[in-house]
């Protein structure tokens, strides 16, 4: 028993009371703390990635720099391998991403300055474009971009970009042959066509058009989806594809849009309708010459549409294409068997 | 970005239109504007290498053989060289560019390299682009 209780109860719970509010004032510091502090974990990271893609796209930057700084500095490629994905020998890779990052340093300029999501979007196509080789493959890159930006930015036309791609995509197995040949988009067995990736886009491109704020990448995923949606080449919705086309047209007005519009007459309303159009597309547009043989040769003009084919394969941007449309010419320049 | 090839020809008069001043074969040159002229494409490789635009470049040997499959079992049929065909290539140089402008600024640079007294010697360089991927347009 001590000397004095009563004192001795007062100090001690005057010590309790005490240590009470240490506690309190102690657990409150750490709950201010936590909430100061931003959640941890993916979000910060994801952030940074967005951060960085921005920042990769930058205006000053040509867009071929910007998609090797993107794939060193967003993808996490090494230099080596988007060097082979390039064919280019590893010192000039490395060169062509320290010119980059030289020029963004020249700039000065932060990416919450620049944010052009506009750009950042054609950046990622251009990748998606540039195919592949090596380990490395830029199309399956650029749609693993355009995922983590889909899931940070609230843009439909970002949505309508990835599912451009996917829809590419779901049909690159069947583009080529075994022996590396043309396969053209009527042609293809569309069984193999990846059933996922269509349903995704479909699915992702119906949600940014019910935004109502329609753009140039959510368009061309519509004219992909209308051929993805198609059983047979056959019952391909052509009307609903010339009408994507015209959409199209009034916002970006390019030859090239012209071009395959015309294409797309063609199939919905005849060959001479088709050709009417073609009549409005510059000469000198990449594929005129092709679309101009192919919607003569259905005309019947075989003649005339097998010197265009030849024409057309003599100023073929790629191998592949040259291939296809010299052997076109020599179909139709073949006496029947 | 796209690949060009360029061609450089040991006859430096070859090309769409004959060069009088170019005629005069390198090995008539002087020493020193033989040096200065290799070291001119030296610098020009390094400075397309800075700009991450080389891609490779060889100097090839002025004998050129034509040969031939001779038929099944039998050895290869040979013939030439040809010391008088306009096409002897004397060397390549692989660029990748940001396009075909680029390419054309590259190739005129290359053929600004000094000849006898100095002067550019302007030669016909042939640009030449790689055929590559099909890129996606079918939509």
């Amino acid at each position: 028993m001590p000397s004095d209780p009563h004192a001795w109860l007062v100090t001690v719970a005057w010590r309790r009371w005490l240590d009470h509010v240490r506690s309190e004032a102690a657990r409150h510091r750490r709950e201010r703390a936590d909430l100061d502090q931003p959640p941890p974990g993916p979000t910060e990271q994801a952030d940074d990635t967005l951060h960085l893609l921005f920042l990769c796209c930058h205006p000053a930057l040509t867009p071929s720099s910007a998609v090797a700084l993107t794939l060193r500095a967003v993808g996490g490629l090494t230099t080596r391998q988007i060097a082979e994905a390039y064919l280019v020998p590893e010192t000039t890779m490395g060169q062509r991403i320290s010119r980059a990052k030289r020029t963004m340093a020249e700039e000065g300029l932060s990416a919450h300055e620049t944010r052009d999501l506009g750009r950042v979007l054609r950046v990622l196509y251009l990748m998606f474009n540039e195919g592949y080789s090596g380990e490395v493959d830029l199309a399956a890159e650029a749609i693993r971009l355009a995922r983590e930006l889909v899931g940070r930015t609230q843009d439909p036309e970002a949505d309508g970009l990835l599912a451009l791609m996917l829809l590419h995509h779901s049909r690159r197995g069947t583009r080529f042959s075994t022996d590396g040949s043309l396969i053209a988009l009527a042609d293809q067995d569309r069984a193999q066509w990846d059933a996922g990736l269509i349903r995704e886009a479909v699915d992702l491109l119906q949600a940014a058009l019910a935004t109502d704020r329609l753009g140039e990448f959510q368009i061309q995923a519509a004219i992909a989806a209308l051929h993805a949606d198609a059983p047979t080449a056959d019952q391909t919705d052509w009307a609903q594809i010339v009408g994507w086309y015209d959409e199209l047209l009034t916002v970006t007005d390019s030859p090239v849009v012209a071009l395959n519009r015309a294409v797309a007459v063609g199939e919905a309303d005849g060959p001479q309708a088709g050709l009417r159009a073609l009549a409005d597309v510059p000469e000198g547009i990449p594929r005129r010459e092709a679309a101009q043989a192919f919607l003569l040769e259905r005309t019947g003009a075989t003649t005339q549409a097998a010197r265009l084919y030849a024409r057309a394969a003599a100023r073929a941007s790629s191998t592949a294409e040259r291939d296809h449309l010299t052997k076109q010419a020599a179909r139709l320049d073949s006496p029947p068997a | 970005m796209a690949k060009y090839l360029l061609l450089k020809h040991y006859r430096r008069s070859s090309g769409p239109a004959p060069l009088p001043g170019t005629d005069l074969p390198m090995d008539r040159w002087t020493e020193q504007e033989v040096s200065d002229h290799l070291r001119f494409m030296d610098d020009f490789a390094e400075q397309l290498r800075e700009r991450g635009e080389f891609v490779d470049g060889q100097a090839l040997s002025p004998e050129g053989t034509f040969v031939r499959h001779g038929g099944e079992g039998r050895p290869p049929v040979t013939d030439g060289p040809f010391a008088e065909i306009k096409d002897l290539i004397a060397g390549w140089m692989i660029i990748d560019v940001e396009n075909q402008e680029r390419a054309y600024e590259a190739a005129a640079e290359l053929s600004a390299a000094p000849g006898p007294g100095g002067e550019p010697i302007c030669e016909w360089l042939e640009v030449r682009p790689f055929l590559t991927h099909v890129p996606e347009t079918d939509a």
